[in-house]
C-alpha cells in the first residue's frame, strides 16, 4: 500500500512524530536490528533551530491520565551541528533502513522565531540532497518562539510565504492545535505556500508539584496564607500527547482535510491500526505515531502491517 | 554495551517473592542477550496497562536487571505508585512486556583494586549482578529506611547494611560506612546506586578523596531508548545527559552533583 507523498513515494502511510524517535541513539540500542524492521516510512528530524539547544531543566515529564506531558525544550545541536553530525548518521540509517535500493526518505523539521531564521534554515536544508522534505515548526508550545507564529493566521501565511521560495523541496507546516481555529491556520498555510500540513502538535498542558513539606518555589500570596504550588515540570507548561489526545486529534485532522486541497498527515494519541485508520478515513494522507513508541519502539511497523492486513483482507 | 532486542517482547512470569519490603520479580527470558551489570529493562504488565478503562499506567516502568541466573532475569519491585503495585500484583504465568536490555552499565574496577558497592532502598538492584560477575570479592554496603526494607540486603552477599532507624545494622546513613571504607582502602573503586540523596553523599566523598565512582542513576524516563529526552541530569560544565542512553551508570566526574528531582513516574 505504497503512499504518493508530496511527490514522495512511500512504502506505507506511517511515519514518526518530531522528536519522538531518536533514531541514531535507537541504532546504538538495538543495532542493525532497526534497519530491518524499520518502522517508518519516512523519517521525521528532531526540531532543528540555527543555534543549539540544551532544553529544559528538568523533570521534564510528567504521566498523566491515558497521556504524558512533555517539556523538552527542544534540544538540538543547531543547524550546523545536526548537518555536520547528525545528518550523515541520518542518510546511513535511512539507507539501511530502506527497501529495494531505495532509502527512507528524511524529512527536517525546523523551527525560527522569525521569517528571516526560518529562511536560513530552509536555504541550508535545501543544499542537501539527502532531504527529501522540510517540516516547519511553528506550533511547540514549549517554547515561546514557535507559538505565536502558528497560531495566528495572517502571521502564518506570511512566514510561509517568506520561506516557500527558498527551497523546492516539499515543505510541511506542521499547525499547532493551540489555537482557535486550526482549519483558517491550515487555510492560511495552504495560501502561503505550503505543499503539505501536521497535526496536531501536542496540546498545552501542565502539572503541578506533589505536595510535600518543602517551600514552594513560587511567589508567596499577599497575606502569605497560601503560597502558590508551583509546576512540576522544569519548563513551567508542557504539551500533553498519548491516548488522552486521539479524539482532539481526530477531529482537528477532519477540520482540516475538509478545508485544505494539499495532503494532512495526520497523528494525536494512536495506538493501533484501528485508530490509525480513522485519521486516514477523516482525510489524512499519512499518519504519525509519536507516544506509542515510548512504549514500544516498533509500534509504528506493528501499526502499518496491521493496516497493510486490514487493506488487504 | 549489550545491544537490545529491537521491540518489546511479551515474557511470562515465573515467580514473586518477598523480600521484606520488596518484591523480588522473576521473568524468563532464556533467548534474552546477556546484560551487562548496570543495564535496565522497561516492564509494563501484558494486562491492565494503559488500554481498556485504565488510565495509568500508560507508559513504561524502569528497572534495573538485579540478577540473571538460568534464563531468567529478575527484577526488585517496591509499590510506590500506580506501575510498580500493577507489577508487583504479576503472578507466575502471566505475562509482560520488556524492553531490553538498555543503557550502558558498570565497567570493571581496575586490576588490583577492590571495589566498594553501595546501595540505598530499592536500589542495591544493580549491585546484585555487579556482585555475581565480579571476579575478586567486594565491600557491600546497604541503606535502608527499616528492618521491613533491609530484609532486601539478602540479595546481595556479605553486606553490612545501615538503617536510618537504626532498627537493624548501623543506626545512620550508609555513607557514614563509605567514610570508614573509603578511610581503611583509599585505593578502592566505588559503585553506587541509590535514591538522589545517597548518591550526592557518595558523589561528595569521592570527589574528596579522589576515588573514581560509578553510579547508577535514576530519572523518569517515557521510552528507555533515547527518544522522549525526559530523563536528563545536568552535566558539569554544561548541557544534560540522557539516563537512558548515557547512563544510567555514569561517571561520577561527569556530574556537578546529583539533583534531587531526578525521581521516576512510579
Amino acid at each position: 500500500m505504497s503512499v504518493d507523498f508530496c511527490g514522495l513515494e512511500l512504502a506505507h502511510p506511517v511515519i514518526n512524530g518530531s522528536g519522538t524517535f531518536d533514531a541514531i541513539a535507537a541504532r546504538t540500542v538495538f543495532g542493525d536490528a532497526l534497519l530491518s524492521d524499520f518502522p517508518f516510512a519516512a523519517y521525521v528530524s528532531k526540531t532543528i533551530t540555527l543555534e543549539p539547544r540544551q532544553g529544559n531543566p528538568p523533570p521534564r515529564l510528567w504521566e498523566a491520565s491515558a497521556g504524558l506531558i512533555n517539556s523538552i525544550g527542544l534540544p538540538n545541536k543547531g543547524l550546523e551541528g545536526y548537518l555536520r553530525e547528525d545528518l550523515p548518521q541520518l542518510v546511513e540509517i535511512a539507507a539501511g533502513a530502506g527497501e529495494h535500493g531505495q532509502p527512507v526518505p528524511l524529512i527536517t523539521n525546523v523551527m525560527g522565531s522569525s521569517a528571516e531564521e526560518l529562511s536560513q534554515l530552509v536555504e541550508a536544508c535545501e543544499q542537501h540532497g539527502e532531504i527529501a522534505a522540510i517540516e516547519l515548526n511553528v506550533s511547540c508550545p514549549n517554547v515561546k518562539t514557535g507559538l505565536d507564529i502558528g497560531a495566528d493566521p495572517r502571521q502564518l501565511e506570511a512566514v510561509v510565504r517568506a520561506v516557500r521560495d527558498r527551497t523546492r523541496k516539499p515543505l510541511i507546516v506542521k499547525l499547532t492545535p493551540n489555537t482557535a481555529d486550526v482549519a483558517l491556520c491550515a487555510q492560511a498555510a495552504q495560501e502561503g505556500g505550503a505543499d503539505a500540513v501536521s497535526l496536531i502538535n501536542t496540546l498545552r498542558a501542565t502539572a503541578l508539584a506533589p505536595r510535600g513539606p518543602s517551600a514552594p518555589r513560587g511567589p508567596s500570596a499577599p497575606h502569605g496564607a497560601s503560597a502558590r504550588r508551583p509546576p512540576w515540570l522544569g519548563g513551567g507548561t508542557g504539551g500533553l500527547s498519548g491516548p488522552a489526545v486521539r479524539v482532539v486529534a481526530l477531529a482537528q485532522v477532519a477540520a482540516v482535510a475538509a478545508r485544505v486541497r494539499i495532503p494532512v498527515v495526520g497523528m494525536g494519541g494512536v495506538r493501533s491500526a484501528c485508530d490509525a485508520r480513522e485519521l486516514l478515513d477523516v482525510g489524512a494522507t499519512l499518519v504519525a505515531v509519536g507516544t506509542e513508541s515510548f512504549r514500544d519502539p516498533a509500534a509504528g511497523a506493528r501499526i502499518a502491517s496491521g493496516l497493510q492486513a486490514a487493506a488487504g483482507a | 554495551m549489550t545491544q537490545a532486542p529491537f521491540g518489546r517482547r511479551l515474557l511470562t512470569v515465573t515467580g514473586m517473592e518477598e523480600l521484606g519490603a520488596y518484591r523480588v520479580l522473576r521473568v524468563a527470558d532464556p533467548d534474552g542477550p546477556e546484560p551487562e551489570p548496570g543495564q535496565f529493562a522497561m516492564l509494563a504488565a501484558a494486562e491492565g496497562w494503559g488500554g481498556g478503562e485504565q488510565q495509568r499506567p500508560l507508559l513504561p516502568r524502569a528497572f534495573s536487571i538485579a540478577r540473571r541466573s538460568d534464563g531468567e532475569s529478575h527484577f526488585l519491585l517496591e509499590d510506590v505508585g500506580p506501575g510498580t503495585r500493577r507489577l508487583c500484583e504479576l503472578r507466575a504465568g502471566e505475562r509482560l512486556w520488556v524492553l531490553g536490555p538498555l543503557g550502558r552499565g558498570f565497567y570493571a574496577p581496575p586490576q588490583g583494586r577492590r571495589a566498594i558497592l553501595i546501595g540505598g532502598g530499592v536500589g542495591i538492584a544493580p549491585l546484585a549482578i555487579l556482585q555475581d560477575v565480579l571476579q575478586a570479592p567486594a565491600t557491600v554496603l546497604l541503606g535502608f529506611r527499616d528492618r521491613a526494607r533491609a530484609q532486601g540486603a539478602a540479595l546481595l552477599d556479605g553486606a553490612r547494611v545501615a538503617t536510618d532507624d537504626g532498627s537493624s545494622g548501623h543506626h545512620g546513613l550508609v555513607t557514614d560506612l563509605l567514610a570508614a571504607g573509603l578511610q581503611r582502602d583509599p585505593e578502592a573503586v566505588v559503585y553506587a546506586c541509590g535514591p538522589a540523596g545517597m548518591l550526592e553523599g557518595v558523589r561528595a566523598l569521592c570527589a574528596a578523596s579522589d576515588t573514581p565512582a560509578q553510579l547508577a542513576l535514576e530519572a523518569g524516563m517515557a521510552c528507555g531508548f533515547g527518544a522522549c529526552f525526559g530523563c536528563v541530569v545536568p552535566r558539569r560544565g554544561g548541557g544534560y545527559l540522557r539516563v537512558c542512553v548515557d547512563g544510567p551508570v555514569i561517571d561520577a566526574a561527569e556530574l556537578e552533583r546529583v539533583e534531587e528531582h531526578a525521581g521516576a513516574p512510579a
